[in-house]
């Protein structure tokens, strides 16, 4: 195919692979992937910013909205910094409940991966089987803390719900259930042999490549990096449980889909273990309302790899920064570099096997001007006279309004 | 020609069981396989009417031609591999063991019929101009170097063991003896592969993969256009199946008009339902393995039941 040779393909903003704006330029010699440029930024959402004007209490809410899947989450790891910075001693059954939530999650996010898996390499039965048992825990975490997904569990020095003994036996039933059928799709994953032929050897990341590009999660764990926050940093509850970290030696896609259904079975195993030994006591310590002066950075293993959060508070009822670096930042990275010398094929998957979340990923740090190296820090002037200059460029001025406001202040 | 005889040619041609069986015929069975896919993969399905509603309802839309293409290229090849589609199914005999039309060589004319979509699939898309298009468009042609062979060598053994290249006494000769029909099982379980591949289905749907490609060859088509071509994927269907069951299931035939239909109707169930399971459970697979899988393991199967039926052949005669 000559013809297309060094053709240059927009994947995204919007492309049916991708699930949120995001944009490839993939430059093709016939199939092949010969270059990948990877753009961020197009679900900006300033979310850092708008946690400023907020108190502590709303800042949770607004932060288990980062991501729609890993909310819980990002609300603990936040919440973890503000208790450290607090001095805060979270109750047991806290945080044992905390964890149980963080699990569960774990699975439907998990679940939700291996249907997506499917569906990017066209095997849409097991996106829709996935999808139907992904429900069980839905339901249950639905049953558990009243919503879906933002499951609003956290607050600034424990969890916000108690759950009842009826509650945790309710628990050990849907696991066995979702244990069953975990086992049923380790065997579709592993056996269905078109499955199998299109995620072996497919996105290469090699052990030191894994390392040197700071991957993060099942993504780096499928390149045998052993990281685990949980394991390596444990919070919450997870010094007092038992649990292997899955690992695999095959650096491919399809390593990347074992490490998560084994992981699968080893949230199994840790969801017993928190419903076994859930002390008893309070759920929460009351937390003051102002957070007295300091910085805390706190770590998370969310379902796609390890989440930090940042907080710095200055005595008031506000903090004065959060940072947040979801997972994906970590990975996306990696994606190019996967992606290069690939099959065009095999492109869908290879994005889907990082289990991007773009909308969590974007943070703005920096501006530059389209086409120039050389970036500036902006300040929150600059970005307001920018906003100015823009609309007034478009014929929108508020500069008369703005200037009766202040006149009618002043009388 | 007398003016009746001239009336039951051109109903023949164009109702039944031409044209406008075949819509009608294909949009049943569309809705067979989406439901029984749906079934199969813990859905619920569409109702009966949605092929015809999916047809009526792209038909009223406004088609838009993208700036770039060839206008007319884009503009005719609907109609062109449509017509194609449906003229391939007047030589292959459907509920008797002769076809409307029949000479000796028509099965040539019928799989050279059939191949013509798949051309018409890579001229609308490379004269689309879009880089997606255009990728459907190589892939579907690479994908046809792949299926074709194993699909004409498959078809090919059964003609050699009748001696004939002509589907009526294709189909004759096989009502004369019918266990000959089982030296051809391989040959039927290689065509039945190779359809999926020109039909483009999971595993094969690779030239419209949509996670990769977005439509393929068919991205930039809209409206009425895409309504013809939608409905050419669905006649194809229809007539591969025909042409299956009458190679290679050519039982119940001679029995008289009822009877015969009737037959037509479960052989084309059949094979429209194992096409439908074979989507559901499998994967779909790079261009790269499906081009060796065709070549590596489709065709020699087909080039062995071409030798078997020379030497079944050798031996009967």
């Amino acid at each position: 195919m000559a013809d297309s040779c060094g053709v240059k393909i927009p994947i995204g903003p919007q492309h049916p692979a991708l699930k949120e704006p995001e944009s490839f330029l993939l430059t093709l010699n016939g199939e092949t992937i010969t270059d990948a440029g990877v753009r961020l930024g197009y679900n900006h959402r300033g979310i850092e910013k708008a946690c400023e004007g907020r108190s502590y209490i709303q800042d949770i809410y607004l932060l288990e909205r980062v991501c729609g899947i890993c909310s819980h989450s990002h609300s603990t790891c936040f919440i973890q910094a503000v208790e450290e910075i607090a001095g805060l001693e979270i109750p047991k059954r806290g945080l044992y409940i905390r964890t149980l939530v963080a699990e569960l999650e774990r699975i439907h996010s998990h679940l939700l991966w291996l249907g997506v898996a499917g569906h990017e390499v066209g095997f849409d039965t097991l996106l829709m089987y996935t999808w139907r048992d992904r429900e069980v825990v839905m339901d249950l975490l639905a049953a558990l803390t009243g919503n879906r997904v933002n499951y609003a569990m956290n607050t600034v020095g424990g969890v916000r719900r108690d759950f009842t003994a009826d509650q945790l036996q309710d628990v050990l039933k849907a696991t066995d259930i979702l244990e069953d059928r975990t086992k049923h799709y380790i065997g579709v994953a592993t056996e269905e042999i078109t499955f199998v032929q299109r995620l072996t050897g497919v996105g290469k990341l090699s052990h030191d490549d894994a390392i040197r590009l700071g991957a993060v999660g099942p993504t780096a764990r499928a390149s045998k990096v052993e990281r685990d926050v949980r394991r390596d940093d444990p919070y919450a509850a997870y010094a007092e449980l038992e649990f292997n970290v899955a690992t695999s030696d095959t650096c491919d896609v399809y390593g990347r889909a074992v490490v998560r259904l084994v992981e699968l079975m080893e949230t199994y195993k840790m969801i017993r273990q928190l419903v076994r030994n859930m002390p008893d006591g309070p759920v929460a310590v009351k937390a003051p309302r102002k957070i007295p002066a300091g910085e805390a950075l706190s770590r998370y293993e969310a379902p796609r790899g390890e989440d930090i959060h940042y907080v710095r508070a200055n005595g008031t009822d506000k903090p004065e920064r959060v940072k947040v670096r979801a997972p994906t930042l970590a990975n996306v990275q990696v994606v190019s570099h996967m992606l290069k010398d690939g099959n065009l094929a095999d492109m869908p998957i290879v994005i889907a096997a990082i289990d991007p979340c773009f909308s969590c990923t974007d943070r703005k740090i920096s501006l530059r001007t389209a086409g120039s190296a050389t970036a500036q820090p902006v300040t929150w002037e600059d970005l307001r006279l920018r906003g100015i200059a823009w609309h007034r460029a478009r014929g929108i001025d508020c500069t008369r309004v703005n200037r009766r406001i202040a006149e009618g202040g002043r009388a | 020609m007398t003016a009746a005889g001239a009336l039951s040619q051109a109903f023949y041609i164009l109702v039944f069981p031409g044209f406008l069986f075949l819509a009608v015929f294909s949009m049943v069975m569309e809705y067979v396989d989406r439901k029984l896919h749906a079934k199969l993969q813990n859905r619920v399905g569409p109702p009966w009417f949605q092929p015809f509603a999916d047809f009526i309802k792209l038909a009223a839309k406004e088609e838009i031609v993208p700036r770039d293409a060839d206008a007319t290229i884009f503009k005719y090849m609907p109609v062109v591999a449509l017509t194609s589609t449906v003229t391939a199914l007047f030589y292959i005999p459907v509920w008797s063991t002769s076809a409307p039309c029949r000479f000796e060589g028509d099965m040539i004319v019928t799989l050279y019929f059939l191949t013509i979509p798949t051309v018409t699939f890579f001229l609308a898309g490379w004269y689309s101009r879009s880089v997606f298009s255009m990728l459907g468009a190589a892939r579907a042609i690479l994908q046809m170097f792949a299926y074709e062979i194993p699909l004409f060598l498959s078809i090919l053994a059964p003609a050699l063991l009748a001696n004939t290249w002509s589907m009526s006494s294709l189909t004759e000769y096989y009502r004369a003896h019918p266990l000959h029909i089982l030296f051809n099982l391989p040959g039927f379980a290689i065509a039945l592969v190779a359809l999926l591949g020109k039909l483009e289905r999971v595993p094969f749907d690779i030239p419209e993969a949509e996670t990769e490609i977005v439509a393929g060859s068919f991205t930039e088509y809209s409206g009425r256009f895409l309504a013809l071509f939608r409905l050419t994927v669905n006649v194809e269907a229809i007539v591969g199946a025909t042409l299956l069951a009458a190679v290679f299931m050519p039982f119940g035939l001679g029995h008289g008009p009822a009877i015969g239909f009737a037959g037509y109707l479960v052989k084309v169930l059949l094979i429209v339902v194992l096409l439908a399971i074979a989507r559901t459970v499998l994967a779909r697979l790079r261009i790269d393995q499906m081009i060796n899988f065709c070549w590596q393991i489709a065709a020699p199967i087909a080039f062995l039941q071409v030798l078997v039926n020379l030497v079944v052949k050798e031996i009967l005669m």
